[in-house]
């Protein structure tokens, strides 16, 4: 087991380099000159090419990936073309505030796919199993662009319930658990959620209603085991797979989270790189793709652990 | 426990309702077990043995399961009896196991940990305790290395241990009776003949009432002190083992022994004959089998044949067999006609 573990760690790291090259690549292959964005468009040349030797964008692509690499490493994500200062310190303060988000999101909408979708699978054909089927694929179905807007119609523009923007009184970028802060974080978080909640309602439906015909449950019946013992069973059946969809839907929920950083100017990495890239601040925009990239790596070597470790199926050499 | 046997069944019968049809498995069962007694159910496919064996328990697929007629297993009202309490019966008093060890074993929980989850909720005990009855258990079914065997997966094990593991699941709680559908199909022949001699002499040592479903005649010979043939949802013959075996009297019996009862049977496959069994979903007056059966004759489709008593303990349902003169021992079969 401690071998299969360091094995796959040891996995990461060539996935992690090719992972910095795309997002090295991405940004030199998007058509416009950064340098554009950073001086007046009466420049004369000689300042334009200072300025771009003087950010190495004069050199050769390898090299500059060599260098970006280098510096990364020793923990220098670069300079923030448009504020000038080292991307570092907002990144961190970015992600503090988008892992908020996508971890409440995403828990919010596993447990809420789950239960539903086990009330559905165990409900079979029934009217109450078509209802939640229906609410899935509607949910599925919703962009987060249009419900996070609706959301914000009803509870903050009519009801006046909840805040419509920021993550915090005062548009404050510090994060606390309090009710002051949480009021900022149910509509986005509850945006995020539908999808990824549709999606794991659907998927234990399935995997519930399949578990329940299985001959071993009629086993577990007949040996008198009472209800909660019984699902006991289905349960550890069903994660190995649950697991592994939610660690799909990881991707969704951080594609997701740029949305609805977006349309709730929720301070995270989402709505930062949104930003970088209208103004096209270079290092910002391949530091904040790297840690998305890397951050979702790093998620699924978690998620296939842990499946490892609770499905005796998979074998663990 | 005296006079009142472990299975007592009238007229029971098991239906299947869905959208399209309504399928009668079962269609009027009369059966009676005494406590420690073996009975073999024969019958072709879909006859209606699993529904019968499940229907014991309960154990059919609630919400599209219809039950009709009186059941009484160990002195308990299976029609009645609150789902709570029945809970408590099955695995304790009546076991079951089933033909497939791989999939009625479940994949994700070690054979340890499935013994013992039944032993903590009859018998209350601690999980360590429970441990150490689940490695007596594995030792009493002659599982080899037993110790290392608690902690494997079902997919570890091959078909036959899984099917003694099954069994030792099933006997956990000393039942009186053990239900068993089919234990011995999905395993090689001399795997077969092994679980069958293990199962014969735990019956022996724990005193248990058994029933028993095979396709095979000469399982049935082994082990059966019975014998019940199910044609179409209902048994068509019963009697002991010898004399049914030495002497079948309805035409499907007779049939599926085929010519060569007297010798030789064991491992013998039931032969199969010409036609297929009616089908469920519609009713039918008159002999179920009659449309396959050589003696037909027009008396035979008007009704069902009462059982007639060829016979001491033997019953038949089929018009061509007499009432035998002799009249005593009618302990079980009276109540039949
Ligand atoms: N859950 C169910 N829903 C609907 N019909 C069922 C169900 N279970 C069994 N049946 C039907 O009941 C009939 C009898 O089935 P059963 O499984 O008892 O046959 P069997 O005698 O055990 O056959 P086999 O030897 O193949 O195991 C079959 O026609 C089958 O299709
Ligand atoms: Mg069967």
């Amino acid at each position: 087991m401690l071998f299969y573990i360091v094995r796959r760690v040891v996995y990461v790291i060539p996935i992690a380099l090719a992972v910095s090259l795309v997002c090295f690549l991405l940004v030199h292959i998007a058509p416009g000159d950064p340098i554009d964005a950073m001086v007046q468009p009466d420049t004369p040349q000689e300042v334009i090419d200072r300025v771009r030797s003087e950010y190495g964008l004069d050199r050769p692509l390898p090299v500059q990936f060599g260098l970006w690499l280098a510096k990364l490493v020793q923990g220098d994500f670069g300079t923030s073309l448009i504020k000038g200062r080292p991307v570092l310190p907002d990144l961190v303060s970015a992600s503090g505030a988008t892992f908020v988000l996508a971890c409440t999101g995403g828990l919010l909408g596993v447990l809420a796919g789950c239960i539903l979708g086990g009330i559905a699978g165990v409900y079979r054909e029934s009217w109450l199993d078509r209802v939640l089927l229906g609410t899935a694929v509607a949910g599925v179905s919703v962009p987060h662009y249009w419900l996070g807007m609706v959301m914000v119609i009803i509870f903050s523009v009519n009801l006046n319930l909840l805040p419509a923007m920021g993550s915090g009184p005062g548009g404050s970028t510090a994060w606390a658990w309090d009710w002051a802060h949480l009021r900022y974080l149910i509509l986005p978080s509850v945006t995020l959620a539908v999808i990824p909640a549709g999606i794991v309602t659907r998927t234990v439906r399935g995997l519930v209603s399949d578990i329940i015909s299985q001959d071993y449950i009629t086993t577990l019946r007949g040996k008198g085991l009472r209800r909660a013992g019984i699902v006991r069973h289905v349960v550890l059946n069903a994660a190995p797979t649950v697991l592994a969809v939610v660690g799909l839907q990881l991707a969704n929920l951080m594609g997701g989270s740029i949305l609805v950083e977006t349309v709730f100017a929720w301070p995270g990495t989402g709505m930062m790189l949104n930003t970088a890239i209208f103004q096209r601040d270079l290092p910002v925009l391949q530091a904040t793709t790297l840690l998305l990239a890397l951050f979702f790596v790093v998620l699924n070597l978690v998620v296939d652990l842990i499946q490892t470790a609770i499905d005796p199926r998979i074998s663990r050499r | 426990m005296t006079g009142q046997p472990l299975v007592r069944a009238r007229g029971l019968r098991v239906s299947f309702i869905s959208r399209e049809a309504t399928v009668t498995a079962v269609n009027g069962i009369d059966l009676d077990l005494d406590e420690g007694e073996v009975l073999c159910i024969l019958g072709e496919s879909g006859s209606g043995k699993s529904v019968t064996l499940r229907a014991l328990l309960r154990l059919n697929p609630k919400g599209k399961t219809v039950m009709t007629g009186a059941l009484a297993v160990a002195g308990h009202d299976i029609m009645t009896i609150p789902d709570g309490r029945l809970s408590a019966v099955r695995g304790k008093v009546v076991s079951m196991i089933f033909q497939e060890p791989m999939t009625a074993l479940d994949p994700v929980f070690t054979i340890g940990y499935q013994i013992a989850e039944t032993l903590i909720r009859h018998e209350g005990i601690s999980r360590r305790e429970a441990d150490r009855r689940a490695l007596e258990l594995l030792e009493l079914v002659q599982i080899p290395s037993a110790r290392r065997r608690l902690g494997a997966y079902p997919h570890e094990l091959s078909g036959g241990l899984r099917q003694r593991a099954m069994i030792a699941m099933a006997i956990s709680c000393r039942p009186k009776l053990l239900l068993a559908d089919e234990p011995t199909t999905a395993l090689d022949a001399t795997v077969q003949i092994q679980i069958l001699l293990l199962l014969r002499s735990l019956q022996q040592e724990l005193g248990m009432g058994v029933i028993f479903v095979t396709h095979d005649l000469g399982v049935a010979g082994e082990i059966a002190d019975r014998i019940a043939v199910m044609y179409a949802g209902r048994i068509v013959e019963l009697g002991s083992t010898v004399d049914v075996m030495r002497q079948p009297f309805h035409p499907y019996t007779q049939g599926l022994m085929g010519a060569t009862v007297h010798s030789g049977t064991r491992g013998k496959r039931l032969t199969t004959i010409p036609g297929a069994p009616p089908d469920l979903r519609f009713p039918f007056e008159g002999c179920a089998f009659a449309p396959r059966c050589s003696h037909a004759s027009d008396a035979c489709r008007e009704s069902m044949p009462a059982f007639r008593h060829p016979g001491p303990g033997r019953a038949v349902r089929c018009i061509r067999v007499e009432d035998a003169e002799i009249k005593h021992s009618p302990k079980r079969v009276s109540a039949m006609a």
